[in-house]
């Protein structure tokens, strides 16, 4: 763990994301308020937090996913590489291409193995070799192993945990920057949840990572840095989440600042 | 037990005897009517079959389905004619009414429009459902055909060397039964497809974005694709449907007595044939007609019980 | 782990921009496709309507519905706008109420049977698909049946004929709407009046019966209007009328038959009877389709 953390301190200056006081809200309401967070490159920055707390929400802002409900708007900024990920000019669709998603629910299309990997990268008109890339990217989620000799099976037959990894690797054919996970292992069982965090330490060295995670062993095993999301609610009784506290994930796990995120990690709320 | 006797009505022991009796025979006459739908299909197979009998013994079935001739006067039956007018009709309506259905149903399933004009949409593609089979004929005699008048001859005066514009249109033929029995049949595909469009897991349309695809990429690429049985069942329902519709398509196509290759030519189908001729025909007319509706009900029949079959598939997938 | 990064990169160094690309081009095609296959929708709905509704008001009145057809007279006759076809709207009310008195009382215990003592027994299972196949029989073939059943047998066209054609015909629709309204009245129902000592047929009658019945009713709303406008099952079993008939087994008038039987003639005083007749019926549909949504919107 502490070889982790030392060679993401060292690339620490390279920041991926930056957030300057986003605001985010369903119509009227404020879902979260004041998000001001730098996610490092390749390195695991993991969201906790109790549920509703917005930590999901803010997740699905760094590619845009929240675009597909209707009441949903922000302000602040949510800056890439220095880009404004909202500024009006910008592609919602080109940025899922550069910032991968992987859901809380396997979602592998009712297509086969082959036909799941291979669609990222046929949207983005890919004509290089397109079997290297499926073995590559299965590979990469370190199943290519197990299923090669089944690449025309169809992806819904796999198990959860095989599902699971199946998004990944859909989701790294297309070789994004950025790979945000919700959740990712909310749905498997302990075992596939192992291998999934062991694929994560993999991934890091190629990619950065965000994900959000309600079990807190998980991101005190798996992650470098955690923010964590707590919620407060108002006179009307709305519940606004917010960050509690960001750092580097020992120091949240083991000396935190704030008193509200001891008690979060040491299991006495939430 | 004590004696009901003691509570000294004597009642209780009585009534529940006759509940219980009541209770059985209400549940065998559910039951007897329950099985009435199964008996009535075999009735209406069986009772046509039967009527149909002396004209299947002296046609049989094949020169019966091959010959093009419908003669009353020298009591000679071929419904060649009238098989080629249904399944020519009931295709080209499935045609122009495919695309513009699953168009339709697109446009209800996704958020183009907002919700509130979606509904009135919604009501609007029900309604074109409802409205009686003989109200599209007369507004196909006397409002559309007239006004097709004028394109369908020009086709016909600059294409008329291709063998499908080859007669000159008048108000009544192929082409306008065709096109309204598409006008006819296209709510049933937009419903059903919209149902089957709508029935799509959530999750993979977030995952096709999640990967940068667009909105259209999804739909063709994977919702379209994981929805498509449900959308070929409502397809099959409405080939079914089609095959069967009567008045309009009587009024409209002409009844001719000889298929012709032109979709400007008047033409016939089973169902034109028996509206026509069932009210006037005696002896073996009679089992001749009998003998056309068992061949259309065969036909319907095997559409049908492979559309049901497709939509029950697809309706145990979902779950 | 073997590295993809042999293949060419594919999204890195790409702008985020929105730029006009052949995507773009491609998906504001195939939307402005869809909303054209909607408007190509609509038009028919709304030329029809609007030529059934300018068309047949001409000769909406109250002697419509009092009035014996016409004998056929050209326009510039005195008596060009006599008459009406007060026969076929009583017709078509026998040949409907006979219908519906077979088919409600069949359908709706069909469907008890289906929901309450049945449900998903492999006999049940048989009997909705034999009702979606059902469903799915031309309706002119419900016409040659009733013809062969009845018209052969009484030796007579017949109000009661058309009647058993056309129940038929609602048969499935009435099993069907039944059948889920049964199905939807939740469980807990059920089992408080099992629970208080009432018998099968108490707990039916008295609970579930009741709280499904708006449900029934809307598709018995819808049922009814469409068998209204049935003209194929009628054409041959209950034939015309020009005259007045209260007999359920003589030949008889009915406003879809109208329809066709006037559209067909050269004479233009008939044609308008035919065009007010069209009227009447989808005014009928249109009104059934409100008030089942009604229904279903209060509920």
């Amino acid at each position: 763990m502490t070889t982790n953390l030392q060679t993401s301190t060292k690339t620490n200056t390279d920041v991926v994301f930056r957030t300057e006081n986003v605001n985010i809200y369903y119509g009227d309401f404020k879902a979260v308020r004041d998000v001001n967070i730098e996610v490092p490159r390749h390195a695991i920055t993991a969201f906790i937090g109790p549920s509703g707390c917005g930590k999901s929400t803010v997740l699905r802002c760094f590619n845009r996913l929240n675009d597909l409900i209707k009441s949903f708007h922000l302000d602040g900024k949510i800056l890439y590489h220095g880009q404004d990920l909202y500024a009006s000019d910008i592609d919602a669709v080109e940025v899922r291409r550069q910032i991968g998603m992987v859901f809380q629910q396997p979602n592998p299309f009712p297509k086969t193995i082959y036909d799941n990997i291979a669609f990222g990268p046929r949207l983005l008109g890919y004509k290089g070799d397109m079997d290297e890339l499926v073995e590559n990217s299965l590979r990469g989620a370190a199943m290519w192993d197990d299923v090669k000799d089944k690449l025309k099976a169809l992806g819904t037959d796999l198990s959860g945990g095989q599902q699971q990894r199946l998004c990944i690797a859909r989701a790294i054919a297309v070789q994004p920057e950025v790979l945000l996970m919700d959740e990712p292992c909310a749905a498997l069982d302990p075992i596939s949840t192992l291998k999934i965090e062991d694929l994560m330490q993999e991934l890091k060295e190629k990619y950065t990572l965000v994900i959000v995670t309600h079990n807190m062993q998980q991101a005190s095993r798996a992650s470098d840095f955690t923010a964590f999301f707590n919620v407060q609610a108002n006179e009307k009784g709305q519940r606004t989440g917010y960050i509690e506290e960001h750092d580097r994930t020992e120091v949240i796990f083991q000396s935190p600042k704030q008193k509200a995120t001891q008690e979060y990690v040491s299991g006495r709320f939430g | 037990m004590a004696p009901a006797v003691e509570r000294n009505t004597g009642m209780s022991y009585e009534r529940t005897q006759t509940s219980r009796v009541v209770d059985n025979g209400f549940k065998w006459l559910t039951w007897l009517f329950g099985v009435g739908i199964g008996v009535t299909l075999l009735a209406i197979a069986l009772q046509v079959a039967i009527d149909a009998w002396p004209a299947i013994q002296k046609f049989g079935i094949f020169d019966f389905i091959t010959v093009a001739r419908w003669n009353p006067v020298e009591d000679i039956y071929g419904a060649w004619t009238q098989i080629y007018g249904t399944l020519i009709t009931s295709f080209i309506a499935l045609l122009i009414a495919v695309p513009i259905g699953v168009g339709v149903a697109i446009i209800l399933s996704e958020d183009f429009l907002p919700e509130r004009l979606r509904q009135p949409l919604v009501f609007m593609v029900e309604l074109l459902a409802a409205i009686p089979s003989v109200v599209y004929g007369l507004w196909g005699m006397f409002v559309l055909a007239p006004l097709l008048q004028g394109p369908m001859t020009w086709l016909h005066q600059n294409f008329g060397w291709i063998p499908l514009f080859s007669t000159p249109p008048t108000g009544r033929g192929i082409y306008i039964a065709s096109l309204v029995l598409a006008i006819m049949i296209l709510p049933i595909i937009s419903s059903i497809s919209r149902d089957s469009l709508a029935s799509v897991n959530p999750a993979l349309r977030q995952a096709a974005y999640g990967l940068g695809a667009t909105r259209w990429e999804t739909l063709i690429q994977v919702i379209i694709p994981t929805a498509i049985s449900g959308i070929i069942g409502g397809v099959m329902l409405a080939l079914g449907r089609a095959m069967g519709e009567t008045m309009a398509v009587t009024m409209l196509i002409g009844n001719s007595p000889r298929p012709s290759p032109s979709l400007f030519a008047q033409g016939s189908t089973i169902s034109a044939l028996l509206a026509n001729q069932f009210a006037e025909a005696s002896g073996l007319q009679v089992a001749a007609l009998m003998y056309a509706a068992l061949i259309l009900f065969v036909l319907t029949l095997i559409v049908n019980v492979l559309a049901e079959y497709i939509v029950k598939k697809v309706e145990i997938k979902k779950l | 782990m073997t590295s993809p990064e042999s293949s060419p990169a594919l999204s890195k160094g790409r702008s985020l921009t929105r730029t006009v690309s052949s995507k773009t081009i491609f998906s504001n095609v195939m939307t402005g496709l869809v909303v054209t296959c909607a408007i190509l929708a609509l038009i028919p709905l709304v030329a029809l309507l609007y030529y059934v509704i300018t068309k047949g008001i001409v000769r909406i009145s109250p002697q419509l519905f009092t009035q014996l057809p016409p004998p056929p007279f050209p326009r510039d006759h005195p008596q060009f706008n006599s008459g009406g076809f007060g026969n076929a709207v009583v017709g078509t009310f026998m040949t409907v109420g006979i219908a519906s008195l077979i088919s409600i009382p069949f359908g709706i215990l069909a469907s008890i049977y289906l929901s309450e003592f049945a449900r998903d027994t492999k006999l049940a299972n048989a009997i909705n698909f034999l009702t979606n196949v059902l469903s799915g029989v031309p309706s002119i073939v419900m016409g040659v049946f009733a013809y062969g059943l009845i018209v052969v047998k009484t030796r007579s066209y017949s109000a009661v004929a058309a009647g058993v054609a056309i129940a038929v015909l609602m048969l499935p629709t009435i099993v069907r709407t039944s059948t889920e309204a049964l199905e939807s009245v939740p469980n807990n129902l059920r089992q408080a009046s099992v629970g208080l000592g009432a018998s099968s047929y108490q707990t039916v009658l008295r609970v579930i019966l009741p709280a499904a019945i708006p449900a029934i009713i809307t598709g018995i709303i819808l049922a009814i209007a469409r068998a209204a406008g049935e003209t194929a099952p009628v054409l041959f079993t209950a034939l015309f009328n020009n005259f007045w008939n209260w007999d359920p087994w003589r030949p008889t008038a009915t406003l879809a038959v109208l329809v066709y039987n006037y559209a067909i003639t050269p004479f233009a005083n008939w044609q308008e009877l035919a065009w007010a007749a069209a009227l009447v019926l989808v005014t009928m549909v249109l009104v059934a389709n409100i008030l089942a949504r009604w229904i279903v919107r209060r509920r």
